[in-house]
């Protein structure tokens, strides 16, 4: 339990009143409710609906006290304190003590006495509680209720009916916080149960919150189920590591394995939520990993000893000298990150550097390096919720910053805020932040925004406006640009909110051609001594032309301009010109791969170096607003190598030196230079023209295809873990029901793009005319690999033959 | 000459003690004529219903009560196709390392099913660390009469309630349907 952030809120005019609890009186804010305030004089009244973030309900009675001048007893968590108003708790009300009691008796005659099989057993708080406030014996010797047990309201969702005490806060939480109502308290009286509509599973992003606020073992999740016991396990506090969204994690283990992962309680980020990408994706952390270095001989990867793959690696850097390309994929941490870019710099003399394994584009090189790189955190979660109005631009913060769409959400119910999405569909997600659309045909998002009513564009001169852009803007031409103009125009804060976690990492830690840590330009003589000095090398010694990056990055390799390729944690599928990646790896002379698990890349590698996952290595995320999320080293006795020390190791094999020894010294260095304070190169001023048309072959509609990642897709951090692929969404291709109409309102379409055909079933929603929506990259439609196109291209759209099933 | 009788008689206790009786129980060759009281805390057993399937329910309770953390229990979902408990939750690793435990009997106290007892076995030597963690298979009580070896279904129309009290007297035939192979211990006696 934790009392809320009011970070942001107006401290100076907060009423008091005067409350007195057990014969104590304090002065507390006006509104406060009296649970609260026994809380802080430190007295706990037992509670189980009762939850800080969610609204008062007073169902479960648990926490009825006697309130002076009342003639029953009162629940405290419902009861708002006035000014004078007197309260005995159980600790000195005998009337109150009883009441509980008798209140905990009733909650405990239908509760089956299965402790020792239930998940909950031993962090209970219906096994505390019953212990602390409730009566030694039960009076009660008839049948208890039972139900079949358990039912799944979801793939990964358990319900154990005879469990549940009512107390409302999973139906509270799905119809509040998340915006998914599919749970409800169903029947009434001893019949009363939590349940779901026969057809409508609770298929919510975020249904893993409901099994850990759930106060007794009723909401259980199939990973976990049986798998420990809370007392097995060791808690650590983590960071998430699959979105920029930067969740407070505890990870608890058991004998060297993840066996569950909670929300942490941190009110400035996700205050006690998180995904449930993030909450149960882990598997892969141990399923699969590189145990040894690799290398490659007479064209077959063996294993290696360090000192010989390091030699190879050596040798073949040397050879390769400044020709050498720099992939790092975009889930390093700051560490790791600094590590790749000083690496680039200092060890092979190169600029070629770039953490976009997705799409890219020059234009937002420069606007990420003119605007983000090395910002101060000043667009906050917190001034989300403040914000009069939020405009998104090429982001779907449901599926790709759920928290971010969770504090839209508040912000909407709070009735302050004005959310206003930019792009080419109505999602789901936007009606539950209650937001409205500018309709933009995907490529055209930056005439959209130059033209944007005159209503919103004053809206976003109000203090406190923030523009939230999402990385998908990469594809837009002209679209950073417009971004960067609209905040400079209407005085708006501006920030980007990327996908992974390691994006803003490795952006301000350098990891970008013409970079250098906290937002300093390669080629700015101020910026080049600054860095030059905490590297202890020459000005001179740094590169002197900006380095190839994104596509030009690949070309070179393909063309063989690059003898070498260092790739960090990369997936070639996840680049949207799959058959160049493919070629650039097969142009390259030598690769090295610093990776855990075996990919299309380490297939081609030279020399593969296993790297250590988030568990097995300390390290900081930046998150979409910039605050460092720094994590612990959850398996302390683990010997794999992060990718610092990696590249430290190669260097000193090079006998050069680069100067990065472990996490702490990166940090102090980092912290020493801090972020650019000098000038900044001006952001770009692209001009906006339509996205190219691919040559689509033309047995159909031509839509223009919008396509975003599902939060739970087909991601390679997500396998091993069935139950949640169960729960992701259907993969549909979404239209408008016009267009939908004008190809013969078929139930399923053959998507076809100029390398293949998905076939996908039809939904009509709020899409603009002319444009299908696909997931980019889930089981059965991969946009990039299955169809050969980019976001915002034409494709082939028509009805698909009745059930002849697949893709072709 | 004062030491000589002082001497005599030391060695006089010694013959007069030869035709005394032996107090010296001979270990191992007598070890059957002198067993342990019934109440011996000796090797644990894990115990079955009278139809074969396990009473441990993988709960760890013995290894939160365990003084000595000498048990290592991980829990598992009983299937249709593969139960060997009654209810939903069964002992899938059970392990006990007898170089830890203090043999307290905390673990036989906290056992919520009555799955884990004591034996009056207590030849516990070996000559290996890793012996002496002795796995479930090394653990689980004898096939008694009438009894059929997990994993097999409960008894028709019953359920874990009902062998939580008692009702369970021995496997039925439809317990071993489809396995021809399963041999039910004769219910003989």
């Amino acid at each position: 339990m934790t009392m809320t952030s009011n970070a942001g809120s107006d401290l100076a005019a907060v009423d008091m009143v005067s409350v007195t609890v057990d014969g104590v009186t304090i002065e507390v804010p006006k509104g406060t409710l009296a649970i609260r305030a026994a809380e802080l004089l430190g007295v706990e009244i037992p509670r189980f609906c009762d939850h800080p973030l969610l609204d008062p309900v007073a169902a479960c009675r648990a926490c009825l006290i006697e309130v002076e001048g009342m003639p029953k007893p009162a629940p405290a968590c419902a009861q708002v304190v006035t000014d004078g108003m007197s309260i005995r708790t159980q600790m000195s009300s005998p009337v109150a003590r009883e009441a509980q009691e008798g209140v905990l008796e009733f909650l405990l005659l239908n509760h089956p006495l299965d402790c020792p099989v239930c998940d909950k057993g031993g962090e209970c708080p219906l096994q505390n509680q019953a212990m602390s406030v409730g009566r030694p014996e039960s009076r009660f010797d008839g049948e208890k209720r039972v139900f079949d047990k358990p039912i799944n309201v979801s793939a990964e969702i358990l319900l154990d009916r005879e469990r549940c005490v009512s107390c409302a806060r999973c139906t509270r939480f799905a119809d509040q916080i998340a915006g998914d109502p599919m749970l409800e308290l169903l029947e009434r009286g001893a019949k009363q149960q939590v349940g779901t509509a026969a057809d409508q599973p609770f298929d919510s992003y975020f249904s893993g919150n409901t099994v850990q606020i759930c106060p007794v073992g009723a909401l259980t999740s199939a990973a976990y189920r049986f798998r420990a016991r809370p007392f097995d396990l060791v808690s650590v506090p983590t960071t998430c590591e699959h979105c920029a969204s930067g969740c407070s994690l505890r990870t608890d283990y058991r004998r060297g394995t993840v066996t569950r992962r909670l929300a942490w309680d941190d009110p400035d980020v996700n205050e006690e939520w998180n995904c449930d990408k993030g909450r149960f994706a882990f598997p892969y952390l141990r399923e699969g990993r590189i145990s040894s270095p690799m290398v490659r001989e007479d064209g077959e990867l063996r294993p290696a000893s360090w000192p010989e793959a390091l030699d190879a690696a050596a040798r073949g850097l040397a050879a390769a000298g400044s020709a050498t390309g720099v992939l790092v994929g975009g889930r390093s941490t700051v560490e790791d990150a600094y590590a790749y870019a000083r690496f680039t710099r200092v060890v092979l003399g190169s600029d070629n550097i770039d953490f976009r394994v997705r799409e890219s584009s020059g234009e937002e090189a420069v606007f990420l390096a003119a605007v983000i790189a090395g910002s101060p955190v000043t667009t906050t979660y917190a001034s989300l919720e403040q914000a009069p109005i939020v405009l998104t631009v090429a982001l779907e913060p449901e599926d790709e910053s759920p928290i971010v769409f969770l504090r839209l959400r508040k912000a909407a119910r709070a009735g302050r805020t004005r959310i206003v999405s930019v792009g080419a569909v109505a999602t789901k997600g936007l009606a539950k932040v209650r937001g409205e659309l500018i309709s933009a045909l995907p490529g055209a998002e930056a005439q959209a925004i130059q033209t944007l009513p005159a209503d919103i564009k004053s809206a976003l001169g109000q203090p406190g406006a923030i523009i939230l852009v999402g990385e998908r803007i990469a594809a837009v031409s002209g679209g950073p640009s417009a971004v960067a103009a609209l905040a400079a125009e209407t005085g708006a804060s501006l920030a980007w909110v990327p996908r992974r976690a390691g994006e803003r990492s490795a952006l301000d830690a350098g990891a970008l051609a013409g970079l250098l840590p906290g937002g300093r330009q390669l080629l700015d003589p101020t910026a080049r001594t600054e860095v030059a000095a905490a590297w202890g090398i020459d000005p001179d010694e740094l590169p002197t032309g900006i380095g190839l990056a994104g596509e030009q990055l690949l070309m070179a390799a393909r063309e063989g301009r690059l003898a070498a390729l260092i790739t960090g944690g990369v997936e070639l599928a996840d680049y949207p010109d799959h058959e160049l990646a493919e070629a650039a790896i097969a142009g390259a002379g030598f690769i090295i791969a610093l990776e855990n698990h075996h990919s299309a890349i380490t297939e081609r590698a030279d020399v593969v170096f296993p790297v250590a996952v988030v568990t097995e290595k300390s390290g900081t995320f930046l998150d979409w607003e910039g605050r460092p999320r720094p994590f612990g080293q959850v398996f302390r006795d683990s010997l794999a190598q992060s990718d610092a020390m990696v590249l430290g190791m190669i260097a000193t094999t090079m006998e050069r030196r680069l100067g990065v020894h472990d996490v702490a010294g990166i940090r102090r260095e980092l912290g020493a230079l801090g972020p650019w304070g000098g000038q900044r190169n001006l952001a770009p001023a692209y001009g906006a023209w339509s996205a190219p048309v691919a040559s689509a072959p033309r047995d159909g509609a031509l839509l223009a295809l919008v396509a975003w990642r599902a939060l739970i897709d087909a991601g390679v951090m997500q396998e091993g873990e069935p139950f949640l692929a169960a729960t992701a969404r259907p993969v549909v291709a979404a239209m408008s029901a016009r267009t939908a109409a004008s190809i013969g309102n078929p139930a399923a379409v053959m998507v076809t793009g100029p390398k293949g055909s998905v076939e996908v079933p039809v939904q009509v929603g709020e899409v603009i005319d002319g444009v299908v929506v696909l997931p980019l990259n889930s089981p059965g439609c991969s946009v990039y690999r299955d169809l050969g196109v980019r976001i915002g291209d034409a494709v082939s759209v028509r009805a698909a033959e009745a059930r002849e099933g697949g893709r072709s | 000459m004062a030491e000589l009788p002082q001497a005599a008689r030391g060695f006089g206790v010694t013959f007069f003690t030869m035709f005394k009786k032996v107090v010296t129980e001979q270990y191992p060759e007598d070890r059957d004529k002198y067993p342990p009281k019934p109440r011996f805390h000796g090797r644990h057993q894990l115990n079955r219903w009278a139809d074969g399937l396990e009473k441990c329910i993988g709960c760890e309770l013995c290894a939160w009560a365990c003084p000595a953390d000498a048990i290592f229990v991980e829990g598992a979902s009983n299937s249709e196709e593969e139960r060997f408990s009654p209810g939903e939750r069964y002992g899938r690793v059970y392990q006990i390392n007898y170089l830890r435990c203090i043999f307290c009997g905390l673990c036989i106290e906290a056992c919520p099913t009555r799955a884990l007892t004591m034996t009056n076995d207590y030849e516990l030597a070996d000559s290996s660390r890793a012996s002496l963690i002795y796995e479930k298979v090394d653990l689980l009580g004898p096939m008694l009469p009438g009894m059929l070896p997990a994993p097999h279904p409960m008894v028709p129309g019953l359920t874990d309630t009902d062998y939580y009290a008692g009702k369970v007297k021995g496997s039925v035939p439809a317990q071993a349907a489809g396995r021809p192979d399963a041999d039910v211990t004769e219910a003989t006696s």
